[in-house]
């Protein structure tokens, strides 16, 4: 299946974004989730490695700045890849914005989740080219 | 988009402001919750602006349509309901502007997902959507659908996705490539119409469309069969051109990571790769050359080429490969193991488990790498390392590892302590060879991780401690010492507890000393001390309490003369708050105080319990639930401490075979106590039994053993109702009644007593000694008809040994659901005294497994002596095998 969430979080563990693959979580079990895994991820230091299992999630994590970014996977998932993933999800959305930050998300969430949406779909990665993910954003700003 | 664009033009300076108004109002939003500093308040702006959402709504304005849902959006990812908006996507999918179409399809994907019935209505939309015009809306669609189609929605709208996939746009490809995927796992059927297409995408240049078309591939083969020698057939060899191409070529600034081309669509075709090389040598042989080339030149330097080479390495393990290729790959992993990286560390470590199926002693030559990961400060690697260590263990190497093992497990945090101490426990379990190394392992684990061990395997250790004859002096004297220092830790006390109280007197008098034991000596009250201290640390709960308790009551028949003092200490509970303890500490002091002369067959060692029942019992819930298990497997404990005498004294063997006899539909009879209980109730409750009271063949004779045991009910309650849980989670306990309960008790009481001898008579007319207490002696003469073999006639010859008459004298009879017994009344009933008399009684018994099973029967004699009710039990064990 690959990709079964994509989750951003600020330091003091607030989600800035949340997108959900084929999983069906009520609200309650979604807000659990995300507590617990948030909990668990922001407690590590940084010579820890990158990988976190719970439940029948594995969550890849990386820190930017005040950000954190959280992907959970499934247990055949190439954790290398995902890491690898997460940094191009970030480069992409620095090209756009500009040095990205937390409120440049905040305030453009649906522009956050258009990009998502390019990259990944339905769990799998689509697109991996800056430019080809960019491209309809752009041409939406420009139309608008 | 020109058309997007016109129409944008159209309506221009309108919505330039509304636009502005949106944002601002969106910001406005974002702003309050900031701002918040409670939840409290956070919830309290949430509630405001839903309610306004919801009014807007409501009033069904077009123009704030999409403003409304770009909150909504922001409310569902703080984790608030939003469900009152998704009918508003709909209608801003229905729409035919891009931005409003775009933000609907983002709604839909968010705040709904395929359970909702509003799914239904979006089908047409989308249907119409797929055969847009415009790129970008057809591209929108497919993304939807790839996201949250159901099964409905993929039959109807699969040969719509089938034409988009040989679309000449490539963005509409690799989309309509994802939407198939999600198409065949919700309906694998349509997988055939696929694959055709999905094989033709392989030859595309563009990296998305390839990427896309890949993870289609990998998923056809997983639901199909078919799809997967079809694409054995067609496409390994561009497959392999393809992966030689992304990884020769070179700089590409578009796909570029770290120098290297795509490592995501590396990483893919390798995935694909893998599946279509499984179990087939051909394609495997096919592929080994791109492999060992990907696996030997890709950099390292980044974690980029890390994840092709981890990826590569997955590949090699999971194809046919050849050995060559196999030491390459497990080469490469013992580099990723020494890496100074924890992320490199971590995936070797997850890739050796896999290895280790492949080629076992390449992994074991890692050992001490792997060993030194389970130290790591690292819970994720701990985690792995210990799983991957478990995996290694075997015979030759059990004993240094668990030493290793458990000597970390003084140092390990509490995170890890639980799975460290199943682990060791497990694997001490698994591997061990000799009894006394198992023993001293498991002791070391309760010390260190006591409360960290599961019920079931100190419950297993007791087991093991009751078979080792030889090792019980030295384990009570070990768990003596144990305790003086670890006494924290449940389990331990537990165990220490329980063997005190079995084998209290070889801890005192130094019985069976090993030769590396150091000496000590342990006085009796030491060991009182010992119990006492366990029933007052606070750590102790009310399973160890209740434990103590029955130690205590051991123990008092052990060493008599502190009987007092620990009658004292049980005295002392007959307040205590919770009942079971008060219950215990009353009973138990009136077995002490009250009935010294069955004291000590009561309180008996426990007979050895039985090893190879419990390993079947969890092996079998162990298989079942876990939970079974658990609420199941205290009960054998528990009932097994129930009987704590009589029991041992009867040599087994008979008490086995009536039990047999009796559980037809039973299983196996050599049974834990707990069958065995329900075996020698359910003789009373389910045999044709007769009752000389009726004088008659009572046919349905269920109430016969509740008679019997109401009569002796009162005089030997208080020291029965030993019945209690050994722990709170006990089912069968508690369903013994304690009428009952004491019924067995004087049951197993009595064949104490009955001083059955196996003689070797003539089968026909014969005669045995059935029954003989010092009081009363019972004579079978048995006698066969011609012709009936199943039937045999029992005279029954009763006299008194004792100085007084019996007065009322009544005999009563109970034989196994296979045997029928008719009682003819009896010649008096009345016993004079000193043998000088008797009485005869005749029984006929039909044995209907006559030949397989020899007849079994349980006695019961009432009578007065000097208007004293008195009552005597037995079971004849001795017919002769023919009957």
């Amino acid at each position: 299946m690959g990709i079964r969430f994509v989750l951003l979080v600020n330091k003091q563990g607030q989600t800035r974004l949340a997108q959900y693959y084929a999983e069906h979580l009520t609200l309650d079990e979604r807000r659990a989730l995300e507590g617990e895994i948030v909990r668990k991820c922001l407690a590590r230091n940084d010579q820890q490695c990158s990988f976190v299992e719970h439940r029948n999630y594995k969550i890849v994590y990386r820190r930017y700045a005040s950000l954190f970014f959280l992907v959970g996977v499934d247990n055949d998932e190439n954790e290398l890849a995902i890491l690898e993933f997460i940094h191009l999800f970030v480069e992409t959305m620095d090209r756009h914005f500009g040095n990205v930050c937390e409120l440049d998300i905040m305030f453009h969430l649906e522009k956050a989740h258009f990009m998502l949406e390019e990259m990944v779909m339905n769990g799998c990665i689509v697109e991996t080219s800056k430019s080809n993910i960019l491209a309809p954003i752009q041409l939406m700003d420009k139309a608008s | 988009m020109e058309q997007v664009e016109t129409g944008k033009k159209k309506k221009g300076g309108r919505r330039e402001e509304e636009r502005k108004k949106r944002r601002e109002r969106t910001r406005d939003i974002i702003r309050a919750v900031r701002a918040c500093k409670t939840a409290a308040q956070e919830r309290a702006v949430v509630r405001k602006e839903c309610a306004a959402i919801r009014s807007s709504i409501g009033e069904n304005d077009q123009f704030f349509r999409h403003r409304n849902l770009a909150k909504l959006m922001f409310i569902h990812m703080l984790g608030y309901p939003t469900h009152f908006g998704q009918m508003e996507c709909l209608k801003l999918i229905a729409d035919t502007g891009f931005p409003e179409k775009r933000i609907g399809y983002l709604g839909l994907m968010l705040l709904l997902d395929e359970r909702q019935e509003v799914l239904m209505l979006v089908t047409n939309s989308l249907k119409q959507d797929l055969n847009h015009s415009n790129q970008y809306i057809v591209g929108l669609a497919l993304c939807a659908l790839g996201n949250i189609c159901s099964a409905e929605m993929a039959r109807d709208l699969e040969p719509e996705v089938e034409r988009l996939l040989l679309s000449r746009d490539p963005n509409i490809k690799k989309k309509a490539a994802l939407c198939s995927i999600r198409i065949i796992r919700k309906v694998p059927d349509l997988a055939e119409n696929l694959m055709s297409s999905a094989a033709s995408l392989l030859k595309e240049k563009h990296h998305g469309v390839l990427i896309a078309g890949v993870q289609l591939c990998t998923d056809l083969c997983k639901v199909s069969a078919t799809a997967l020698e079809y694409l054995r057939k067609s496409c390994i060899e561009g497959l392999v051109r393809t992966l030689k191409g992304i990884s020769n070529s070179s700089y590409s600034p578009e796909y570029d990571i770290a120098g290297i081309s795509d490592p995501f669509l590396h990483i893919r075709i390798l995935k694909l790769m893998r599946i279509l090389g499984q179990g087939d040598a051909d394609s495997s042989e096919y592929m080994a050359d791109i492999l060992a080339q990907v696996a030997t030149k890709t950099e390292t330097y980044k974690n980029a080429g890390n994840a092709i080479l981890y990826e590569c390495v997955e590949t090699i393990m999971g194809i046919e490969a050849t050995s060559g290729l196999c030491v390459l790959a497990i080469n490469v992993l013992g580099r990723f193991l020494s890496n100074r990286d924890n992320n490199i560390r971590y995936v070797a470590l997850n890739m050796l488990m896999k290895a280790v199926t492949v080629d076992p002693q390449a992994v074991q030559r890692h050992r001490t790498i792997i060993l030194e990961c389970v130290k790591d400060s690292d819970a994720s690697i701990q985690k792995r390392a210990l799983e991957l260590v478990f995996l290694l263990v075997n015979n030759t190497n059990a004993k240094p590892l668990t030493k290793e093992l458990i000597n970390y497990l003084e140092l390990s945090n509490q995170d890890i302590k639980g799975d460290l101490t199943a682990k060791i426990c497990s694997i001490v379990g698994k591997f061990s060879q000799e009894k006394l190394w198992y023993i001293d392992q498991m002791f070391k684990v309760l010390c260190l991780a006591g409360n960290y061990v599961k019920d079931d395997v100190w419950h297993t250790l007791i087991i093991v401690i009751s078979n080792a004859h030889d090792l019980q002096g030295y384990c009570v004297r070990s768990l003596y010492k144990a305790f003086q220092a670890y006494r924290e830790q449940v389990s331990l006390v537990r165990v220490a507890v329980w063997c005190i109280g079995e084998y209290g007197e070889m801890l005192v008098k130094n019985i069976r000393v090993l030769e590396v034991e150091e000496p000590m000596t342990v006085t009796e009250s030491d060991a009182v001390d010992v119990l006492e201290a366990s029933l007052k640390f606070h750590s102790s709960d009310i399973t160890t309490r209740s434990m103590t308790l029955i130690a205590l009551l051991k123990l008092s028949s052990r060493f008599p003369p502190i009987s007092e003092r620990i009658r004292e200490i049980i005295i002392h509970h007959k307040g205590s708050v919770e009942l079971e303890l008060q219950q215990r500490a009353i009973e138990f002091n009136s077995i002490i105080q009250k009935h010294p002369d069955i004291k000590s067959s009561l309180l008996e060692r426990m007979p050895s319990l039985d090893e190879s029942t419990y390993t079947r019992k969890r092996a079998g819930s162990a298989q079942a639930n876990v939970s079974v298990f658990k609420s199941d497997q205290p009960t054998l404990l528990g009932a097994s401490l129930k009987v704590p005498n009589g029991a041992s004294h009867i040599p087994e063997n008979p008490l086995v075979d009536l039990l047999d006899l009796s559980s037809n539909d039973k299983p196996a009879p050599t049974s834990s106590s707990k069958d065995f209980l329900n075996n020698l109730l359910g003789i009373g409750f389910e045999n044709q039994s007769s009752s000389v009271h009726q004088g008659v063949t009572a046919s349905a004779g269920t109430d016969f053993l509740t008679d019997l045991l109401s009569i002796g009910e009162p005089t030997v309650h208080n020291e029965i109702s030993v019945s209690e849980p050994l722990s709170s989670n006990q089912g069968i306990a508690a369903e013994t009644k304690p009428a009952s309960t004491a019924g067995i008790m004087d049951l197993l009481d009595s064949t104490e007593k009955n001083t059955s001898i196996s003689d070797n008579q003539n089968p026909v007319d014969s005669s045995i000694i059935a029954f003989q207490s010092s009081t009363l002696k019972i004579t079978f003469t048995l006698t066969k008809q011609t012709g009936k073999p199943q039937v045999t006639q029992i005279r029954a010859i009763f006299t008194n040994l004792s100085q007084d008459a019996y007065t009322d004298f009544v005999f009563q009879a109970a034989v196994p659901k296979f045997i029928q017994l008719h009682l003819e009344p009896a010649s008096s009933n009345f016993l004079p005294a000193n043998s000088n008399g008797m009485i005869t009684q005749t029984l006929t018994a039909t044995n209907s497994q006559h030949g397989q099973r020899p007849l079994a029967m349980r006695l019961r004699m009432s009578y007065k002596v000097n208007n004293q009710e008195k009552l005597e039990q037995g079971q004849v064990n001795n017919f002769p095998l023919e009957l």
